[in-house]
């Protein structure tokens, strides 16, 4: 059994959630990868521990990852594999699909665990259950939470080939611009400790509060939907059945309340703390630590023990 | 321009799912449905795209159970002028409702269709981008702005490091993410106009598309649940339990 795995990276750096998906495939027999992108990530590709081939595609119209044009290279390579994989990020919830229906194969999204050669688990009704589905397509086409299995270590020397664009599609999309949320901190998905602001950190300014916190626990920092709505934050801060999962070591959350949308993308986290100042606040059924009280004395109290 | 917009009635999203005891599924007996709130961002699209003159038509679809109905006599009352309801009794996974959408959209001939990212029950995130593959038209998901730009649609994306902007030749298909807009509430009035509109009713037999599941369901399980643990009393205590008993800090 062979398994191509959809690599994501960002800033010339492979993410540590296609890592992750690495590690998956890894259980499924050998492992190619597929990285577009320049030279330099390709060869991080290729120390990538545990795969026998990186394809690389170069072709300037994978520049952007444009769903149309990479789809189509990944069905033109699709005979050779008995599963196609990447992690659930946006870049593999956007693409694979796409090619699953191009191969005629129902897609498995949000794997969490492996059963068998065809048996995986995948939460549903974010999270609220768990289902283990069975497919009977030939190929299988999935996507990986990367929380669920460990990165992959960079101890490989892979042999990288470059593979040739499939015949275009015609051009139905054109990349225009980019907007990357620059940060200094960890990676959200794969910070061992998130700081986490909601609807009570009452606006931008004061959201920044936080920030401390964060710097002196090396934590990312992320939002419920209510913040992120609100302007407190980018997008790419929200947490959740919509937003990112994780499952850091410690997971701090300040004025959430506690939505089953916010809880679906953090529940999992080792120790949860809460603070609110609604004793009744759904975040403080499954917090390990709770702390009723108001969050602006809370967070400098806290941040001064720490540093 | 004609716009479709499928819609699925779904567990409502206010109420916290329960797994059934036999492992089957999740409990929908007697629990309230409602459209996916992905959908209803949807339809709001397509109904402002109308009414900046950008679309002529909104057609919203849905493909279950009779009681479907109902989520298109929403957004009916949201707007949108007339609806398809596709029966099936089975619950179909996103290869069969593509297929099926790709045979309306044969019928219908739509310059875009507008779907949710994501359905709140089966969580799949995929309609959309197989839909757009199985018609090979542009798709852009994870819609947060939409507009016409030159006779293109230009869709602002939400992704995981940030936003990308990307501009789509007509026909396409969007994705909406929730920030796109805020659904307006269907009128009184509206609702009343609504159930004048035309639902025209298909059986899902009769669009010769083999929906056959490709997934068979083993067991349907509650997450390993968490308790409530302890209400610390000052920030030295947390402090205490998160260095010395959990030793994450
Ligand atoms: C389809 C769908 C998908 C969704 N996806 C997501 C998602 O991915 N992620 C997500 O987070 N939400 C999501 N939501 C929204 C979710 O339902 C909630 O509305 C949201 O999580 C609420 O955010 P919040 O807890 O910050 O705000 P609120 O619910 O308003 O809670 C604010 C909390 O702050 C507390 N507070 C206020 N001031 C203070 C203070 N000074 N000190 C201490 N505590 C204080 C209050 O007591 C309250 O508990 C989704 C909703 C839908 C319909
Ligand atoms: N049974 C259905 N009827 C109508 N539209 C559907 C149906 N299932 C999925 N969709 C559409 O596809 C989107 C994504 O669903 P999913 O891929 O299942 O997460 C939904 O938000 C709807 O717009």
């Amino acid at each position: 059994m062979t398994s191509l795995v959809l690599l994501d990276h960002e800033d010339g750096q492979i993410k540590k959630a296609a890592l992750s998906a690495v590690t998956a495939a890894t259980r499924l027999g050998d492992v190619h990868v597929l990285v577009t992108g320049g030279h330099a990530v390709a060869q991080a590709a290729a120390s990538i521990g545990g795969i026998s081939k990186v394809l690389h595609a170069t072709d300037p119209c994978y520049a952007h990852e444009l769903a149309e044009p990479l789809a189509a290279l990944i069905v033109s390579l699709a005979a050779g594999y008995d599963y196609i994989l990447s992690s659930a990020g946006t870049l593999g919830k956007n693409v694979l699909p796409r090619v699953a229906a191009l191969l005629d194969v129902q897609p498995i999204p949000d794997v969490i665990c492996i059963v068998n050669a065809n048996t995986f688990v995948r939460p549903i009704y974010a999270g609220n259950a768990l289902a283990t589905v069975q497919s009977r397509d030939k190929k299988k086409v999935l996507t990986v939470r990367s929380a669920a299995f460990d990165a992959a270590p960079f101890t490989g020397e892979a042999a990288v080939i470059e593979v040739a664009a499939s015949v275009p599609e015609s051009v139905v999309s054109t990349f225009i611009a980019i907007h990357l949320s620059v940060s200094e901190r960890p990676d959200l998905e794969t910070a061992r400790v998130v700081v986490s602001g909601g609807r009570g950190l009452q606006s931008e300014e004061k959201f920044k509060i936080l920030e401390p916190l964060a710097d002196a626990l090396g934590a990312a920092i992320g939002a419920s939907r209510a913040a992120v709505d609100a302007g407190f934050v980018p997008n790419d801060y929200q947490i959740g059945q919509t937003g990112k999962i994780v499952a850091p070591e410690l997971y701090l959350a300040f004025g959430i309340s506690g939505a089953i949308q916010h809880l679906a993308g953090m529940k999992d986290s080792r120790v949860i703390v809460a603070v609110n100042k609604d004793p009744d606040a759904p975040i403080f059924q499954i917090a390990d630590y709770a702390i009723e009280g108001d969050l602006f004395d809370v967070v400098p109290q806290l941040t001064k023990a720490l540093v | 321009m004609k716009i479709l917009v499928p819609v699925k009635r779904v567990v409502d999203y206010n109420i916290k799912p329960r797994v059934k005891t036999d492992g089957s599924g999740v409990e929908t007996e007697g629990i309230k449905m409602s459209m996916n709130p992905f959908d209803e961002i949807a339809v709001e699209e397509a109904v402002r795209l109308k009414e900046k003159g950008v679309a002529t038509e909104v057609v919203a679809v849905s493909i279950g159970v009779q009681q479907a109905q109902d989520t298109l006599r929403t957004a009916m009352a949201m707007g949108a002028d007339r609806s398809i309801l596709v029966l099936s009794e089975e619950n179909l996974e996103p290869l069969g409702i593509a297929k099926l959408l790709k045979v309306l959209v044969a019928r219908e001939k739509p310059g875009m269709v507008i779907l949710g990212k994501q359905a709140i029950d089966d969580d799949m995130n995929a309609t959309g981008q197989m839909l757009a593959g199985l018609l090979g038209w542009g798709q852009g998901t994870f819609a947060g702005k939409v507009d016409m730009v030159a006779g293109q649609v230009h869709v602002s994306r939400e992704i995981d490091g940030g936003t990308q902007e990307i501009s789509l030749r007509l026909p396409a298909v969007i994705t909406a993410d929730l920030r796109l807009n805020e659904p307006r509430y269907a009128s009184l009035p509206n609702i009343m106009k609504a159930r004048k509109k035309p639902l025209e009713t298909l059986d899902v037999g009769s669009l010769g598309v083999d929906v056959a599941s490709r997934l068979s369901i083993v067991s349907v399980t509650a997450p390993p649940s968490r308790s409530a643990g302890v209400r610390v009393g000052s920030v030295s205590e947390l402090v205490e339990h998160l260095r010395y008993e959990q030793k994450v800090i």
